[in-house]
């Protein structure tokens, strides 16, 4: 390490189409698996909210989910899904994904106030059409900030999956490591966290279109 | 790759004497693994569980936590670790440094969040009988926010021992050397061996806490929570 400095900025521009294709790859690894968590956590956080029951023991189950190291995780998949294959890391992203999101999607329908539900009841809604019409669209804030908590976790975890040979942006610490070149890691580190202050951003942006209401209430209220 | 090799390759990892005595053995790799889990835990609640109670008492900077925890939550470890390796060369501290990255926020929120969380009417009533800033702090707000700060631990602790795997890429010890051996030299049973053991000894620590969280808090903070839980089941 003596004598190289921590960029080279001419590596940066002789492989930005490199770094690019990186990016867009890690953004699919990272991304799509959200998603997905989002399309199961939704329905099964709505069934939780629907018989309570349910609630105690998934939230137990995806619970040790999360606390799966993701390297072991990935590397314990390796036999079903092949190396260096995306499926490989999106799979445990998804279930990441799921652990995040279905305690904030519980959490958001319980928020919903007992008069909105009563109103709704009221109005001839079922325990169903109730659920998806009026509480679910009163829960998206919560959605939003677990949604915001599960892509960039993920797309900093998606990282981790260059150790098995698709990891996105990872494969730059790798390269950088076994060269002694710090130029990529850095171009890395900074490129994994500017993707997920954009998707950050983006997620904030999509709670002020979708839930209007919840930027005001929250000025009020804190 | 057979599926159905499963229980082969891991009795073949727990079989081989190799996993009994010397450096290999699982002993002393768990040993190595939670020495720098240790570390890096140590100093983070030393970072962050006195700036926790500081800004969550005044109140001042709660917003620069936010924004903090977020940026630290994007930064990748892997790449931190291989940079702080370059840049410092293999050793405990290269690592320590990414891992107190990543304990540190969650134990900064959870403390700040449980010293805010505390009952306003309390700490009045703590001022009135006459108590100074710094007994409040200590003798309520800090016993109040314990179940908040213990929950906050627990997620340090867990994606701790998680990430600390990572440190076997760069040439440390603990359970991660049997992951990255394995995968380098394609011997699968020392992965998947290596991989449960991190797993056992994550879901170990999250159960630790959990227990810790249930039956270990102090009398008058039990009843407290079983008052919430029950209000919480009435709700639906």
């Amino acid at each position: 390490m003596d004598g190289e400095p921590l960029v080279r900025w001419y590596w940066i521009g002789d492989h930005l189409a490199y770094l690019r294709d990186l990016a867009l790859d890690h953004a699919v690894i990272a991304l799509v698996p959200v998603l997905i968590g989002l399309l199961i956590a939704v329905p099964l956080g709505l069934t939780c909210a629907r018989f309570p029951r349910l609630y105690q023991p998934l939230s137990a189950v995806f619970n040790v989910v999360y606390a799966l190291p993701s390297l072991a995780v990935f590397v314990v998949l390796i036999p079903y899904t092949g190396l260096a294959t995306r499926a490989t890391v999106m799979v445990p992203l998804t279930c990441y994904a799921v652990a995040v999101l279905l305690p904030t999607t519980v959490d958001g329908l319980r928020a919903v106030p007992e008069s909105v539900r009563q109103a709704a009841t009221a109005m001839g809604y079922g325990p169903w059409h109730r659920l998806t019409a009026v509480e679910l669209p009163a829960s998206v804030p919560y959605l939003v900030s677990g949604l915001r908590v599960a892509a960039v976790s993920s797309i900093s975890l998606a990282a981790v999956g260059a150790l098995v040979g698709r990891g996105g942006l990872g494969y730059l610490f790798i390269d950088g490591f076994q060269r002694s070149f710090p130029t990529p890691i850095v171009a890395g580190i900074v490129l994994v966290a500017a993707l997920a202050l954009v998707t950050d951003l983006l997620l904030v942006l999509a709670r002020r279109l979708l839930a209007p209401w919840a930027v005001r209430e929250k000025g009020a209220a804190r | 790759m057979n599926w159905t090799n499963w229980t082969g390759w891991i009795s073949t990892f727990f079989t081989d004497p190799a996993r009994r005595s010397g450096p290999d053995s699982i002993a002393n790799r768990v040993g190595e693994h939670l020495t720098l889990c240790g570390e890096a835990l140590f100093w983070s609640a030393l970072l962050a569980i006195p700036l926790g109670l500081l800004i969550g008492y005044t109140g001042r900077g709660a917003v620069a936590v936010t924004a903090l925890t977020g940026v630290a939550r994007a930064l990748p470890t892997l790449g931190l670790v291989t940079l702080a390796v370059l840049l410092a060369g293999v050793g405990d501290t290269a690592v320590l440094v990414p891992l107190i990255a990543l304990a540190a926020p969650p134990l900064l929120v959870a403390t700040v969040e449980g010293i805010r969380g505390t009952d306003p009417d309390l700490r009045d009533a703590a001022r009135g009988i006459g108590l100074t800033h710094r007994q409040v702090l200590c003798q309520v707000c800090l016993p109040a926010a314990l179940p908040t700060l213990i929950a906050g631990l627990r997620t340090a602790t867990v994606q701790v021992i998680a990430t600390a795997t990572v440190a076997a890429y760069v040439g440390l010890g603990g359970l991660g050397r049997y992951v990255i051996d394995g995968l380098a030299t394609r011997n699968f049973p020392s992965t998947v061996g290596g991989a449960l053991l991190v797993v056992l000894l994550a879901v170990a620590a999250q159960l630790f806490f959990s227990l810790l969280l249930r039956y270990g808090l102090p009398p008058g903070l039990r009843a407290q929570r079983a008052a919430s839980r029950r209000s919480g089941g009435t709700r639906r």
